[in-house]
């Protein structure tokens, strides 16, 4: 084997298994008592001995619980590999790192396809709505049946980054530092209706039947148009040109509104592909917590911050326009007027809000070196090389 | 760090600055000052910068650092949130000089300001006997690439603060390689003022 390889090898977090935690009974924000609860996680790493490096990751909507690794016999890597391992942004020799897929989720969590114990059917529409601050809770129990009572950092990106701020404002004692990336405080009325259309598109699928559908055929096209109109969000116009251009797939025509160009073809399979993993109801709840969510529960959010002793690192894309930066620098601005310590990089990158799992080499500088901040605590001393 | 190693106008500053003090500074560039700062004065720092690489200079230096533009960056700090506000080598360089140093009165209890003195005899000399923009070691760009927006003096500072009633508390005027009290606009490279409202 050579060198080089075997550092690439070495990197590697290797075999994972998901575990599942579960509990009794979890108070939604709603005050409904919802249980009992699983959420399948995976870690990465050890815990040391005072328990001072757990990061615990947060993922975007169709996240799940598998961030890194690779599970056995399976080859695809967890959906944040290239950030945590040995040496990288997330360094497992140094840190122990978490992440759950979250309540209301399809990939093990509890979610609106989980068999509810009263009717030993399917929850489908009989799931309470949940919020995020509710995903956040529950992950707060996962974090404490860890045995884990301060987490380093919270990282995530998308709404993953709106669960970073929903541990920011209800349990800032329990982190020492939140990473939002890509992320807002609450959605605009832009971000509302991408979702919106979403979700009309799989409940106009007649095969959705008011979510009841676990026994018949699933609504696949709805939910494939969703995760087609969430690609393009994802995107920028930039990214799209680059990619695809216009390009035309080299197939025979059989019918006139066959999939011609590249980026077509693209948008239908990665539709297509999304059906066979995802839930479609998990789908309306997931983005009904994310249009609801507001950090700042209708007071301004630097009020809410104020006093907090956490170190934030936001960072932002500048071909982000599903959240663009604005967004971004509203919480870097509330932090300021908190007198929260922070700091903020906008990120010259043309991916556009996909650029969060692509960015690795100015993330991980980023994300390196604020981790490594926090965790020595070496702040005004300086005992720290330039 | 030994002292002959820190910049000259850096060592200036540090000097202008108590120990603990809370410190902004705006257009920290690489971050090497506000470094200093925490080093040797004990401060704790915040800095603006608009360049990336510069950010990800200041992130590895373990600094809070702001990715933003001076002009708009200001506005959202209370007022007397810091102890010092300063823009080294950076006023020259803003586009409203007005509204920021207003603004960066209000922020700081006091304002540090560093500027490339444009009256500089070097820079004169060249003026008179070239008839040419001058390119000098404080004022090293072409005037096709220069960043600066905008050409002072010492004695154009000084007017500046008296006709807008600031008050200069300290002014420290540097040459080539040391301070020079002899006819300052003439001889200084580098002023460096210390003021307050």
């Amino acid at each position: 084997m050579n060198k080089e390889k075997k550092i690439i090898q070495n990197n590697k977090v290797g075999i994972v298994k998901t575990h599942t935690f579960s509990f009794d009974s979890l108070k939604l924000e709603s005050g409904e008592k919802f249980g009992p609860v699983n959420l399948a996680y995976e870690t990465y790493g050890f815990l040391n001995k005072d328990k001072s490096n757990a990061i615990l990751i947060t993922h975007a909507l169709s996240g799940d619980a598998h961030a890194a690794g690779v599970h056995e016999g399976k080859d695809n890597p967890g959906w944040w590999d290239d950030f945590i391992g040995p040496a990288k942004a997330f360094d497992t020799d140094k840190y122990f790192v978490i992440c759950s897929n979250i309540l209301g989720g399809c990939k093990g969590s509890t979610g609106p396809a989980s068999i509810n114990p009263k009717t030993a059917r399917p929850y489908a529409l009989d799931f309470p709505l949940i919020t995020i601050n509710d995903i956040v809770n529950a992950q707060k129990r996962l974090v404490e049946y860890l045995g884990i009572e301060k987490l380093l950092s919270v990282v995530g990106g998308s709404m993953g980054g709106q669960q970073v701020l929903s541990w920011l404002v209800n349990y800032p004692q329990n982190i020492r530092s939140a990473v939002p990336i890509a992320t807002t405080i609450k959605h605009s009325p832009q971000q509302i209706a991408f979702n919106e259309v979403g979700r009309q598109a799989i409940m106009a699928d007649g095969h959705w039947k008011s979510g009841s559908y676990y026994e018949g055929t699933a609504p696949s096209k709805g939910l494939a148009v969703a995760r087609m109109i969430g690609h393009i969000t994802y995107m920028s116009d930039k990214s799209m040109a680059e990619k695809f251009g216009r390009a035309k797939k080299d197939i025979a025509e059989t019918f006139k509104f066959t999939a011609d160009f590249e980026v077509e073809g693209y948008l239908r399979y990665r539709g297509d592909n999304f059906v066979k993993r995802f839930d479609a109801n998990s789908y309306l709840y997931i983005t009904k917590a994310m249009d609801n969510f507001d950090a700042s529960g209708g007071r301004r959010f630097e009020e809410i911050l104020r006093g907090i002793k956490v170190k934030v690192l936001v960072i932002s894309f500048k071909s982000d326009w599903l959240y663009p930066a604005y967004q971004s620098k509203e919480i870097v601005k509330a932090c300021k007027l908190a007198g929260v310590e922070t700091t903020y990089c906008e990120i010259a990158s043309t991916y556009g809000h996909d650029a969060f799992l692509l960015e690795v080499e100015e993330e991980t500088h980023l994300l390196k070196h604020f981790l490594k901040k926090v965790f020595y605590a070496y702040e005004v001393t300086g005992d720290y090389g330039a | 760090m030994a002292r002959k190693d820190i910049q000259l106008d850096h060592g200036v500053i540090l000097d202008l600055i108590k120990p603990h003090s809370t410190v902004l500074d705006l257009g920290c560039g690489n971050g090497d000052l506000l470094y200093l700062l925490i080093k040797e004065k004990n401060a704790r720092v915040q800095g603006i910068e608009i360049d990336e690489q510069a950010i990800y200079k200041c992130v590895a230096k373990g600094l809070n650092v702001f990715h933003g533009d001076v002009d708009s960056g200001l506005a959202e700090f209370s007022d007397k949130s810091f102890d010092y506000v300063v823009l080294n080598q950076s006023l020259q360089q803003i586009l409203h000089v007005d509204k920021v140093l207003i603004d960066a009165l209000r922020v700081g209890k006091k304002v540090i300001v560093g500027f490339p003195n444009f009256a500089h005899y070097k820079s004169r000399l060249q003026m008179f006997f070239q008839g040419r923009t001058p390119v000098t070691g404080a004022l090293p760009y072409q005037w096709y690439e220069t960043p600066n927006l905008h050409f002072l003096s010492i004695s154009d500072f000084k007017r500046y603060c008296r006709i807008k009633g600031i008050n200069i508390e300290r002014g420290v005027c540097i040459g080539v390689t040391r301070k020079t009290p002899f006819l300052p606009n003439l001889f200084a490279e580098t002023g460096i003022f210390l003021i307050s409202k």
